[in-house]
């Protein structure tokens, strides 16, 4: 019998070495993120194939919830917990990358960043107060752009949702109105009437692409994978500017870390010449206590990977990566609370 | 004694088995009263009527997902049941070879997923609707001047979620109306004819009075699907949680408000969803019991023929 059991575990060993890698991580969350995070666990598990690092983009808030239930190794997360929330959880936050939130139109003749919209047609529009595309507002700010006589509608996340928080975040401070009447959240009670909901980022986008006259807002890459209008927007400090990298880049740039307790920084409108309106930050959550020292061990270094290795594929899909600065306050952070 | 051995282990096997159903709805039951206690301690009884979904302010209110339900349901039922009772009608009499393949065609039918119902309806009906159908309807038939008809449409909406429920139905209401029809007595059929009487007379008169109560029960049953159906209705139905203003606008369903909302649910809003959950499972049961009660009556979930 004992001879059995010793083949026995060997060929357990032998199987478990050959097929499965030793620590496998587990991931959840914001969906935001979740194109680099693909490729960023395919990648690393590529280049370490003892550790197995899977992230399962299911929302903000089930990141939240998992981390918090201890069911993941790691949880991500669009809206930023704040410190208390942090203590009271026993959790440490970590910001990952930066990324742009977009407004994205079907108007018929509107190619992208060609129509332009300040703070308050913004506003009104997702407010619902302008429902036309020839509303005499829009045309003030657009001279020289025809547009239709055509019903607006807009289109938003229907899952409560990461991209969402960022977005009415941008509304609430551009519009007064919008932050008296509808606040800001994952998910929010949307004014505007007729408005239509899809599911994640590529539901909103297909929305926006079947139905003329629809305006939505989605991160950036699934606008640019959906070849959707983009929509050029009047910034803090009153200039107009288009989406991309560099607007991104730029919003983060007067970003005063040393001074956010856990991390906390919501990113919209943020003052600049070149600052994109509506950029967003996205984190990992971890717990503070870690009950295995291996998994502990894997964790930082698939992180530290990211933000040193990964950083140039986040930058083909058109997110900022963490500035070099930050990811040294992160290892210290790391090494203060993470046991 | 050894057979009587293995008898006794396979009985116990197979009553705890059957018991175990019993255990698992009973429980599901409790899981959703205990889940929902805070929405109901919260909002009390007036959750059911209240028509307001505030995530911010953590208002919430069941009606508008409700009446949505019960909307899809109605526009189903009203598109499905005619088409039903007609197949089912010809399957009784069709020449036995048509009356196979279309059978099986029928069953094949009901056996997709609800999912690619709700695809297909994303990528051929929305854009249809679109197009083509609420334009008709609207511009053309001038229909939108009625109230609750509505003139705004873009393709989504509680009509286009009705037609394809209606399309996802009608196949099972089919097949037990033919169940149904197909266990008229024989000797009733022939001695009606025998008596002079038109095929419709004997259509109208007989088979569809003997089987009227399975008939019922065939409704039932789509009834009791379309209540409960999720993806295909998730796709198309717009999601948006406000009372139905207009046939043509967007709105929701329970089914489809709990697939949008409980992957990121915690604290009062999950427990708002355990109540929509609840609402649900007793609407569903509701329906099921009294199914059940007409299909026994005549026999015909026992597929006699």
């Amino acid at each position: 019998m004992k001879q059995i059991a010793k083949i026995a575990a060997a060929a357990m060993m032998t199987a478990t070495s050959l097929w499965g890698a030793e620590i496998s991580l587990n991931g959840a969350g914001a969906t935001f993120p979740a194109p680099v995070y693909r490729v960023w666990t395919y990648n690393f598990t590529q280049e370490n194939p003892q550790i197995e690092v899977t992230y399962q983009g299911s929302g903000s808030g089930a990141g939240i919830n998992q981390i918090k239930e201890k069911t993941i190794d790691f949880g991500g997360t669009d809206n930023p917990l704040t410190k208390e929330e942090l203590d009271k959880a026993n959790l440490a936050q970590f910001p990952m990358l930066t990324g742009g939130v977009v407004i994205v139109v079907n108007v018929p003749g509107v190619e992208a960043n060609q129509l332009k919209l300040d703070q308050d047609t913004v506003g009104d529009i997702f407010l619902g107060n302008i429902a036309n595309w020839s509303d005499p507002k829009i045309a003030a700010v657009n001279p020289g752009v025809k547009l239709p006589n055509l019903k607006i509608t807009v289109v938003r996340r229907g899952d409560s949702s990461g991209t969402t928080f960022i977005f009415t975040n941008y509304l609430a401070k551009i519009s007064k109105e919008w932050a008296d009447k509808v606040g800001c959240g994952p998910a929010v009670n949307w004014p505007s009437k007729g408005n239509i909901a899809g599911q994640k980022n590529p539901g909103v986008c297909s929305n926006v692409v079947r139905i003329p006259g629809a305006i939505g807002y989605t991160e950036y890459t699934y606008a640019v994978e959906s070849k959707l209008a983009t929509v050029v927007l009047k910034n803090h400090d009153g200039k107009f500017v288009e989406p991309g990298m560099d607007t991104f880049k730029a919003s983060s740039a007067n970003a005063d870390w040393q001074n956010a307790p856990g991390f906390y920084m919501v990113l919209t409108d943020q003052p600049g010449e070149k600052s994109w309106p509506i950029t967003g930050l996205t984190y990992v959550l971890v717990q503070r206590s870690q009950a295995n020292p291996a998994k502990a061990a894997a964790l930082k270094k698939y992180f530290d990977w990211c933000y040193t290795t990964g950083a140039p594929a986040a930058v083909k899909l058109q997110y900022v990566p963490i500035p070099e600065n930050v990811v040294k306050l992160v290892d210290a952070e790391w090494k203060k609370l993470v046991k | 004694m050894k057979f009587s051995g293995v008898d006794r282990v396979f009985k116990t096997v197979c009553g705890l088995c059957a018991l175990l159903v019993i255990i698992l709805s009973v429980m599901l039951f409790i899981q959703l009263l205990w889940g929902s206690r805070t929405a109901w301690a919260q909002f009390g009884i007036g959750f059911i009527f209240g028509t307001e979904w505030n995530p911010v302010e953590n208002r919430y209110g069941a009606l508008p997902a409700i009446a949505g339900t019960l909307l899809t349901t109605v526009i189903a039922l009203a598109l499905a049941v005619p088409g039903a009772f007609a197949v089912a009608m010809y399957l009784v009499d069709a020449p036995k070879a048509i009356g196979n393949v279309l059978s099986h065609a029928l069953d094949l039918l009901a056996a997709i997923p609800s999912v690619i119902y709700g695809m297909w309806g994303l990528f051929v009906i929305v854009p249809l609707m679109q197009l083509h159908v609420q334009p008709f309807l609207v511009d053309t038939l001038k229909l939108g001047k009625i109230p609750f008809f509505g003139a705004e449409y873009n393709g989504f909406g509680f009509l286009t979620a009705g037609v394809i429920l209606g399309l996802m139905v009608l196949p099972f209401i089919s097949a037990l109306m033919r169940n149904v029809f197909m266990m008229t007595p024989g000797v009733l059929r022939e001695s009606a004819y025998g008596l002079g009487c038109t095929r419709w007379e004997v259509t109208w008169d007989i088979v569809m009075r003997y089987g009227i109560r399975g008939m019922l029960g065939a409704i039932f049953v789509g009834l009791g699907r379309a209540l409960g159906e999720t993806m295909a209705v998730l796709f198309v139905i717009g999601n948006v949680i406000v009372m139905p203003e207009s046939l043509n606008a967007g709105g929701t369903t329970i089914a489809a408000t709990l697939a949008n909302n409980f992957g990121e649910a915690d604290g009062t809003l999950r427990s708002v969803l355990f109540a929509l959950g609840l609402i649900l499972l007793i609407m569903s049961l509701v329906i099921q019991v009294l199914a059940q009660y007409y299909l026994s009556a005549t026999g015909a979930n026992r597929g006699e023929k």
